[in-house]
C-alpha cells in the first residue's frame, strides 16, 4: 500500500504547526522525521494517525491488492506515542491481551510477541512494576499482536538501551519486509536500508548530528 | 467492545479501582442523614427513599471523572480513537462498565441501607426497582460528561456542575415512583416507565454526545 501526504497544513490552536507538507510512502519503505524539539515532528504524527484534524490538503492512500483499500486510513495505523497505553494496574498480558483484541487483525501471539523482544516470562508481572524500558519495549509489543500496515512511531527508542534499539531495530526491519510502512520521528539514528529522511520546521538542523 | 468492557470491570474491580469507595461513599451519605434530620423515626421514613436517590446520585458521580481521564494520561485514548470499534460504541461500553461498577451495586446494597432510614418493605423494593432503572441515566449522561471534560484540569468538578442539571428529572420521576408506591391513589407505574425512559433516552444520546466531544477535543 502507498500512503501521500498532499500539501497538508496543522494547526495547533491559533498557531500553524505544519504548513504545506508533502510526503509519500509506499510498502517496505519508511520515513525518518527529523528535526528540532518542537519543529513539529509529533504534531505531524498526530495528523496521520487522525489524532488531529487537517486545516488543509489531503490524505490518501492506496493499496493496489486491494485488501486495504476501503479501510478508512486511521483504522490502518499503529500509532505509538510517547505514552506507553498500557493500565498500570493490570498485568502484562492482560495488557496486550486487550490490544490484541480491541486493535484488530490478531497477529502474533502474545507469548510470542514478549519473546520477539526479549521480554517472555513477564506475562504475570503487573505494567507498574516495570522498568521504564521494559515499558517502553511492552509497548511496542502492541504493535505485533495486531497487524495494522503504517507504524506512526514518535520517539519510539526512547527509554532503551543498545541492545534493546538494535532489536528494534531488526522488529522494524522485520515489518518493512512485510510489506508495511513505517514513519518515525527520531533524533537517534535509526539504521534502516532505503530510510528517506524528511527534516521538519524552518530551522537548519543537521541530519546526522544533532540540531 | 467485550474487550473493552472487561478490562474496565477488571480495573475497577482491582486495588485502587473504586468499586467498594463508591459503596462506603454511599453508606456515609446514607448514614449521615439521620444524625442530620434528626432520631425521628416517621420524618426518616418520609424522606428516606429520596435520601438513598440523593445517595445514588452523589455516588455514581464519584469515578466519572477518571472514565476517560485515566485512558487520557497513559496514552491509551489515542488507540482508542484510531480502533475500527466506532467511538460511540466505546463510549457506551465504557457507561456499561461504569454503572456495573456503579448503578447496580448502589441498587443492589439499598434494601440493606433503607434499614438505616426505618424503611417499610414496599418503599425498599420501590425505590431498589426504580434505582435499577435510574442509575443507567446518571452513568451513560456521565460518560458523555466526562468525555466532555476530558482535557481538563479539575474537570471532575465542572463534570459534576454540568452532570447534576441534567440528573434532575432522573431524580424527580425515581423519587416520586418511590412516593407513588406508598401513597395510595397515585399510580406507581407512570413515574417508574419515565425513569426507565429516560434512561433508555441517554443511552443512545450519551454515547453519541461522548464520541462527538471525544472528536471535538483531539489534540
Amino acid at each position: 500500500m502507498e500512503l501521500h501526504a498532499q500539501n497538508i497544513t496543522v494547526l495547533r490552536g491559533e498557531d500553524v504547526i505544519i504548513e504545506d507538507l508533502s510526503l509519500s510512502v509506499t510498502r517496505g519503505r519508511a520515513i525518518v522525521l527529523r528535526g528540532a524539539n518542537g519543529a513539529g515532528k509529533s504534531t505531524l504524527l498526530r495528523a496521520l494517525a487522525g489524532l488531529l484534524p487537517l486545516a488543509g490538503g489531503t490524505l490518501t492512500h492506496h493499496d493496489h491488492t486491494g485488501e486495504f483499500a476501503d479501510i478508512p486510513l486511521e483504522h490502518l495505523c499503529h500509532y505509538l506515542g510517547t505514552d506507553n497505553a498500557m493500565k498500570p494496574a493490570m498485568t502484562v498480558a492482560e495488557n496486550l491481551t486487550f490490544w490484541r483484541g480491541f486493535d484488530g487483525r490478531p497477529h502474533l501471539h502474545v507469548d510470542e510477541a514478549l519473546d520477539m523482544v526479549g521480554l517472555d516470562g513477564l506475562q504475570a508481572v503487573p505494567f507498574a512494576h516495570l522498568s521504564t524500558g521494559q515499558r517502553r519495549r511492552i509497548a511496542i509489543c502492541r504493535l505485533l499482536v495486531s497487524y495494522r500496515p503504517v507504524w506512526l512511531l514518535d520517539e519510539p527508542t526512547s527509554g532503551l538501551d543498545a541492545a534493546s534499539e538494535r532489536q528494534f531495530n531488526d522488529l522494524m526491519a522485520a515489518h518493512l519486509e512485510d510489506d508495511g510502512l513505517i514513519i518515525a520521528a527520531t533524533h537517534v539514528p535509526l539504521d534502516l536500508a532505503d530510510a528517506q529522511t524528511v527534516v521538519i520546521g524552518d530551522e537548519p538542523y543537521d541530519v546526522d548530528g544533532s540540531a | 467492545m467485550s474487550a473493552l468492557l472487561l478490562r474496565d470491570l477488571r480495573l475497577a474491580l482491582r486495588a485502587g479501582g473504586g468499586a467498594a469507595t463508591v459503596l462506603l461513599f454511599y453508606l456515609a451519605v446514607v448514614v449521615a442523614m439521620p444524625f442530620a434530620i434528626g432520631p425521628n423515626a416517621q420524618l426518616l421514613a418520609t424522606v428516606g427513599g429520596a435520601t438513598l436517590w440523593i445517595g445514588a446520585l452523589l455516588a455514581s458521580l464519584l469515578g466519572l471523572e477518571r472514565l476517560f481521564q485515566a485512558d487520557r494520561e497513559d496514552g491509551s485514548l489515542d488507540a482508542m480513537l484510531v480502533a475500527r470499534v466506532p467511538l460511540a460504541l466505546q463510549v457506551f461500553t465504557k457507561g456499561l462498565a461504569h454503572w456495573l461498577v456503579t448503578g447496580l451495586p448502589l441498587a443492589l446494597v439499598c434494601p440493606l441501607f433503607a434499614l438505616f432510614l426505618n424503611l417499610d418493605g414496599t418503599t425498599t423494593l420501590a425505590t431498589m426497582a426504580t434505582l435499577f432503572v435510574g442509575t443507567p441515566a446518571l452513568s451513560f449522561m456521565g460518560a458523555a460528561g466526562s468525555a466532555l471534560t476530558v482535557s481538563l484540569p479539575r474537570g471532575g468538578l465542572l463534570l459534576s456542575v454540568l452532570v447534576l442539571p441534567l440528573c434532575i428529572p432522573v431524580l424527580i420521576f425515581g423519587v416520586g415512583a418511590v412516593r407513588a408506591a406508598t401513597t395510595e391513589p397515585d399510580p406507581f407505574l407512570p413515574p417508574f416507565l419515565l425513569v426507565s425512559a429516560i434512561s433508555l433516552f441517554f443511552a443512545v444520546l450519551g454515547p453519541f454526545a461522548g464520541a462527538l466531544a471525544l472528536r471535538q477535543g483531539r489534540e
